[in-house]
Parts: C-alpha cells; sequence; structure tokens
C-alpha cells in the first residue's frame, strides 16, 4: 500500500442550472490570452449534443485514453511509445481548431465610430486568429445550447450508445441536462503518459496533473491522449495548457475559481487517499463495465487506522487525514455511492466526479399508467434515460445510477414528509439502503450545502517542500525569458503577448 | 574571389557561426526554456502538413544523417569501407533521393505557410525566414548532384570532406582547400554554416529535443514530488534547478514511474 492524497472534486448536475459562471470566471482568470481564445479548461454542455470539441467522446475517432491489450496490460489508445514518436512529424489524431471553432471577436468599436446612417451600425465579427472578417460563424464553445440546432446532430452524442434515441427526437420526448467539464485530474492521466517530452506530470502531494511549460516542446500527443479533450495546443506560444486545478488557490485552502463562484452550490472539493499500487490493477480490469467499481477499491478508507498510519509513513500530513475523514468527496463518492466518474471505461481513473440529475417523470408515469413505487416515482419513469446516464458515468451499468437516483429521490420524499407533513418516515431511508441520520447528512450537505461542507481542503505544507532560502532571487513565472526582458527586447524568438482585443 | 574574402567566408565565419549556435542553444536552452518548442501549426491547419512534414522531417533526417557520417567519420575507417568515387556515388544516390523527398515536403509546407492565411498571420518572421534559408539550401544541395555528375573520380569529394574535417579538428588554413572548387558547392557550404548560426534564434533548436528518450521510459507514468528537501539540503548541496525540478521515481504496481526530466 503506497497512500497517496488528492484533492479531488464533486459536480451535483442535479443542480446545475447551466449559467457558465465556472466557464466565464475560468476564463477571465486563465485563458484570456492569445492563442488560448479558443480553450476552455472548464465549459457547461448541454447534454445529448456532441459537445466542444465536437464529437469528443467518439474515441474511435480521437482516439483517446487507454487500450487494454489481450495480454492483460493496458497502452495508450493511440498507440504504445514507438508509434507515438513514428507520428511526431504529423500527429494524425490531432483536431483540427475547427473542431473546437474559430474563436471570434466584434468589431465593437465601430458602433461608437460608424458615421450617422440610415440604419443602425452592426458589430461584425472578427476571426483572433488571421483579424480578418468572419462573414459567418460556423460554431462556438457551446453552440448545443439547451437544445440547439437539430436532433439529427446533437444526437451523434456517442452516449446514445445502445439507446433507441429516435424517440428522444419528438418533442414531447425530449430531454436535456447540463455537463460542466474539466481536466479530471486523473490517478491514471493518459496526457501524461503519451507525452514524449515527460513534460506532464501528476503531483504526488495533491494529485494535481501540470505541464511544465518549459519542458513541453510542442509534439502535441497529450492533446489525442487525452479522452476528455481538456489539454489545449496553445499556437502563440507552442505549448500545450491545460486546468491547472487553481493549484495556487488549492495550496492556499482555497477552492477553485469555478468552484468558489459557482451560483448553484454545485462542486465539492475534498481530499481522498488513494492506494497508489492498486492503480495499474484498477485501469486494467477487463470489463469496462467494472471500472467503476475497480476505481473505488482504490480509494482508501480515511477512519481504517491501518490506512492512516501507512498514510503517516508516507508522509501525509496530519491536517490532510483530517480533512480526508471530513472530505464531502468521500460521502458523496464511497458512503452514499452518488458520485460516479466521467466516463470510467477511458481507463485514466477520472477524480471529477458526479452527481447524476434527477429529471421531471413523464407525462405517462404523472397520469398513474407508469408505477410509482411507494410513493415515489420509478426512476425508469424519469424523463433523462438511466442508460443515458449510465453511458456517461459507470460504462454503461445501470444499477449503481439507478441506486443513486433513488437515494436522492428518498432524500427529497423524506424531507417533504419531515417538513411539509411533520412526520419522519424511517421507512424511506430504509428502502434505498439509509438511515435517517444518512439522509439529514445528505440533505445538508447537497441541499444546504454550506461553503465550509462543500469545500475541505487542508493547505499544502510548502514550508516542508521547499527550502526558500535557496529559491531566493528566482523568478517565479514568466511568459518567455526567464527573469530577463526588462528591455523588451527578445534575443529568442519570444512572442510579446496581447490581449485579445488588441487584434482587431 | 580574393584569397583574403576566401579565408574569412570560410576560414573564420565557420567558427563564428558554431560558436554562435554552441553558445546560443546554451544559453536560450538555460534562460529561455520557454520559447523552446518545435512551434507547430497543425492545430490551425490540418491541410498539407501530414504530408509536408513527415516528407521533409524524414527526408532532411536522411540528408543531415548523410552529411554528419560522410563528413565526420574517420579517413581510416572510410578508406577501409568504401572507396572515394564509390562513397561519392553513395552520397549522390542516397542523398539525390532524400533531398528530394525533403524538398516537395518543404515545398509543400512553404506553400501552406506562406497562402493559408491562418498560417502566414501567425507565423513569426523567422518561421518564415528559416523555412525559405532550408528550402534555398536543399536546392543549393540538390544542384550539387549534376555537379558531382561531372567529377565522378571522387577527387572534389575528397577535398570537400577535407576542408570539412579540418574545420571541425581545426586543422589552419583549410580555406584554401576550397579555391577552385565549383561555386555551387561553396555557396551550400555557407548557407550551411548561416543555418547553424541562426538556429538558435529560430524553432530549429526542436531538434535538440527529439524526444528518442521516450522510448527508454519505464512504465508510462510521471509523478512528482516535493519531497521534503529541508533535511537533504543539510546533507548535500542543491542547486536551485534541483529544487525546482526534483522528483522522485515512485512505483505503483507493475509500471515503474520515473522522473521526466531526462527529455531533452
Amino acid at each position: 500500500m503506497k497512500v497517496r492524497a488528492q484533492i479531488a472534486m464533486v459536480l451535483n448536475l442535479d443542480k446545475c442550472i447551466g449559467c457558465h459562471t465556472c466557464s466565464v470566471t475560468c476564463k477571465n482568470v486563465w485563458t484570456s490570452r492569445e492563442g488560448m481564445e479558443y480553450a476552455w479548461f472548464n465549459n457547461v454542455e448541454t447534454k445529448p449534443g456532441v459537445g466542444y470539441p465536437k464529437d469528443w467522446e467518439n474515441q474511435k475517432r480521437w482516439k483517446g485514453g487507454w487500450t487494454r491489450r489481450k495480454n492483460g496490460k493496458i497502452e495508450p489508445r493511440i498507440g504504445g511509445k514507438w508509434r507515438i514518436l513514428s507520428n511526431i512529424f504529423a500527429n494524425p489524431d490531432l483536431p483540427e481548431i475547427d473542431d473546437y471553432y474559430e474563436p471570434f471577436t466584434f468589431d465593437y468599436g465601430h458602433l461608437q465610430t460608424a458615421p450617422e446612417g440610415k440604419v443602425m451600425p452592426t458589430a461584425r465579427p472578427r476571426s483572433l486568429i488571421t483579424g480578418k472578417r468572419m462573414e459567418k460563424i460556423e460554431w462556438g464553445p457551446n453552440w448545443e445550447e439547451i437544445l440547439g440546432g437539430e436532433f439529427a446532430n446533437r444526437s451523434k452524442d456517442s452516449n446514445f450508445e445502445g439507446v433507441q434515441k429516435e424517440i428522444y427526437g419528438a418533442f414531447e420526448n425530449t430531454f436535456m441536462m447540463y455537463l460542466p467539464r474539466l481536466c479530471e485530474h486523473c490517478l491514471n492521466p493518459a496526457c501524461a503518459a503519451v507525452c514524449p517530452s515527460g513534460a506532464i506530470y501528476k503531483r504526488e502531494e495533491d494529485g494535481i496533473v501540470l505541464i511544465d511549460q518549459d519542458k513541453c516542446r510542442g509534439w502535441r500527443m497529450c492533446v489525442s491522449g487525452c479522452p476528455y479533450k481538456k489539454i489545449y495546443y496553445n499556437w502563440s506560444s507552442g505549448k500545450s495548457e491545460k486546468c491547472i486545478f487553481c493549484y495556487p488557490r488549492i495550496e492556499a485552502g482555497q477552492p477553485t475559481v469555478c468552484s468558489e463562484t459557482c451560483v448553484g452550490r454545485i462542486r465539492y472539493l475534498g481530499v481522498i487517499l488513494y492506494d497508489a499500487d492498486r492503480i495499474e490493477e484498477a485501469a486494467s480490469v477487463p470489463d469496462e463495465g467494472d471500472l467503476y467499481k475497480a476505481q473505488l477499491k482504490v480509494f482508501l478508507d480515511p477512519h481504517d487506522p491501518a490506512v492512516q498510519a501507512q498514510a503517516r509513513l508516507d508522509g501525509i500530513p496530519e491536517a490532510w487525514l483530517e480533512g480526508a475523514r471530513k472530505s464531502p468527496i468521500w460521502k458523496m463518492a464511497m458512503e452514499w455511492k452518488i458520485a460516479f466518474p466521467l466516463h470510467p471505461e477511458y481507463r485514466t481513473l477520472p477524480m471529477v466526479w458526479y452527481v447524476p440529475p434527477l429529471s421531471p417523470i413523464q407525462a405517462a408515469a404523472a397520469k398513474g399508467d407508469l408505477g410509482t413505487i411507494g410513493g415515489m416515482p420509478d426512476v425508469k419513469s424519469l424523463r433523462i434515460p438511466v442508460e443515458y446516464l449510465a453511458n456517461l458515468l459507470t460504462a454503461g451499468r445501470t444499477e449503481p445510477v439507478t441506486a443513486a437516483l433513488e437515494r436522492m429521490l428518498a432524500m427529497r420524499a423524506y424531507m417533504r414528509a419531515k417538513t411539509v407533513d411533520g412526520v419522519i418516515i424511517d421507512s424511506i431511508a430504509e428502502r434505498v439502503g439509509l438511515s435517517g441520520q444518512d439522509i439529514e447528512d445528505m440533505y445538508q450537505l447537497m441541499a444546504i450545502a454550506n461553503y465550509e461542507d462543500r469545500f475541505v481542503i487542508p493547505t499544502a505544507h510548502r514550508e516542508t517542500g521547499e527550502d526558500t532560502f535557496q529559491m531566493r532571487g528566482s523568478c517565479g513565472f514568466s511568459f518567455g525569458e526567464g527573469c530577463s526582458g526588462k528591455t523588451g527586447f527578445g534575443l529568442f524568438d519570444a512572442k510579446k503577448s496581447k490581449t485579445p482585443m488588441e487584434v482587431v | 574571389m580574393s584569397d583574403y574574402l576566401n579565408s574569412a567566408l570560410y576560414g573564420w565565419y565557420p567558427y563564428v557561426c558554431l560558436t554562435v549556435f554552441a553558445l546560443g542553444s546554451l544559453i536560450r536552452f538555460d534562460t529561455a526554456q520557454y520559447t523552446w518548442r518545435s512551434g507547430s501549426s497543425q492545430l490551425l491547419r490540418k491541410r498539407q502538413f501530414r504530408w509536408g512534414s513527415n516528407l521533409f522531417h524524414v527526408g532532411i533526417l536522411v540528408v543531415i544523417a548523410g552529411h554528419f557520417a560522410g563528413f565526420l567519420i574517420p579517413d581510416w575507417a572510410v578508406d577501409w569501407l568504401i572507396s572515394p568515387a564509390q562513397h561519392e556515388l553513395l552520397a549522390m544516390v542516397v542523398g539525390g533521393l532524400a533531398g528530394l523527398i525533403a524538398i516537395i515536403g518543404l515545398s509543400l509546407l512553404i506553400h501552406r505557410r506562406l497562402t493559408d492565411p491562418r498560417i502566414r498571420a501567425t507565423s513569426r518572421r523567422w518561421d518564415i525566414a528559416i523555412i525559405l534559408m532550408l528550402w534555398a539550401q536543399l536546392a543549393l544541395g540538390l544542384l550539387t548532384v549534376p555537379v558531382s555528375a561531372m567529377h565522378m573520380d571522387g577527387a572534389l569529394f575528397v577535398t570537400l570532406v577535407a576542408y570539412i574535417k579540418g574545420i571541425v579538428l581545426l586543422h589552419p588554413g583549410v580555406a584554401d582547400l576550397l579555391l577552385g572548387t565549383p561555386l555551387i558547392y561553396r555557396v551550400h557550404i555557407l548557407l550551411g554554416f548561416t543555418v547553424f548560426l541562426v538556429s538558435p534564434f529560430t524553432r530549429l533548436v526542436h531538434v535538440w529535443s527529439a524526444p528518442v528518450w521516450y522510448l527508454g521510459r519505464p512504465g508510462f507514468q510521471v509523478v512528482r514530488s516535493r519531497q521534503s528537501v529541508g533535511h537533504q539540503a543539510r546533507n548535500q548541496s542543491l542547486t536551485v534547478a534541483d529544487l525546482v525540478t526534483r522528483t522522485r521515481p515512485a512505483k505503483p504496481a507493475g509500471a515503474k514511474f520515473r522522473q521526466p526530466v531526462t527529455g531533452d
């Protein structure tokens, strides 16, 4: 057993209202720069839809994640080391920027400078790559917002696999949900595995996956290797960039920007202890459907004295062990089993998990044609098909998703009875395998969702990690030529960064 | 051409170029690694890239390998293997073919770089300059093939090899060897050294970083820890660079995890 700690995230999709505050605040902080205009470390998709970049979940096309060989070993789907190196001059599996969208701005200045005329002046779009006029914007980061576009296109969503999707094209059967996405900070990151330079690494102390911007050489294999397409090639700097899980904030005990600003309070951050020695075994299980359960086995119980003892030996600070015991992630993923990994079948063991959304019961059930069980609607009568959620969250296994949805319905029924009718019905809780106290705890964490309950983040122990005396005089982060550049004269081809608005 | 000019261009200039090449690359790597990259534009436009880039790179690698082998293998080893005439023929055939492949690829890349609005708009000045320089150098190299065909005895070839070896081995006065050789060779040599001269200031530095070490990385994963270096610092002296990139190998079952600092 090799105990490591990770700050993991859970998103409660049941409460996501699709406001994009997470995406916008993230963009403002991290990617509002030349070369990264098209990149959204965090984006919110309306599902069903092909998503951003287009069709990202179709790994037959993009070859992201891992594949299991006949001998039981896993290797990146884009290929082993020899194949990756043989494609280094031109990566055949790299999306083009149009698969994301050509970034654009508008001639806002024209609105003020246009001469008086018969018609109102308009702000026309302009490419942020070429600076040239774009006659028509063909695609954007959120083109399918709230079921935008025809069903024929949206239904290419890979999560419809094995679902009779035609009926969901009809207006009365249609359904939708929001899916906020960011880097999964996987336990078994495919991006790190395919990076020929070794520039991508997972931090041992908090699990955050980062790209060393100095070591990155721009070979672009990570863009293909990541099945979530959450690594972006910065065409201006020639380096790949990704969500950094706001590590400067996390180190200081603060939530990430997307979590902090979430108006729906759907995001949770907390410590998960895991056994690094079990990662490969869990990622290599033969049946993709078992990957969710296999990942649960990698997580270690923070209440177990043996785990605590080993964790201390492995150098995990006491505050982190305490954080692990109070972790909202542990409760949702392990105790209540209501949170799931996104696409476990990619074998990356992702660490940003999702609580599946409830949805209105279909008209038929409302009329009484479909069964309700003990006053609660059968989850099969919910508008979002369970199979669809299972394809998204559990590699097609519906039982765990069904159980989670039942628990969430039970929480509603129990609390409604308690607060509206003034009665406590323990049988509601017992039917879904919980106690009344469990339901109260779930309610506190998921419905009330206080700040200090959602975010349990122990601070990093930098004082033991680095000798600051020896770090003195170093310049920290800079775009380009180290500490130099006071003259503004760049010897080595560093490009002066511009704000996006300067392009026009 | 006067002897004086010949000596300046072929006696002194190569050392200026090689010095700037070595020192410039080192300084850039040390102080400005953020700028050290391949500078790929594949993301912005796929068209022509796969053919262009693959043809160019494969061709140019063979050409470079040929030049190094031809010029730098010691005389006794070459003499043992092959006669000068055979050597010349081999260089013409293999070099000619590889050069042809490379220049076809490079022409595609130039067309793409100059005519595609996205690539043109995002090109740095050096990107365009170096791609044109390389094309010119390849063209000159290919033009030497028919000139060589007129002197199949290998004598000219021996002179050129002697010149390059003289430069590398710091023999004085080797510039005189080039007096009387066909102009095309001399221009090719001059431009060749100029490519070395400018390369630290262009994207060509990525050649140094060819990630062949990847093949030797055990397992796939890379983990870095910020381990307690306080107590270590007391025992051994660490540089700032050590601290910044300090990594620790960690082993999950089976796969060996290893530090990534060996990328270059």
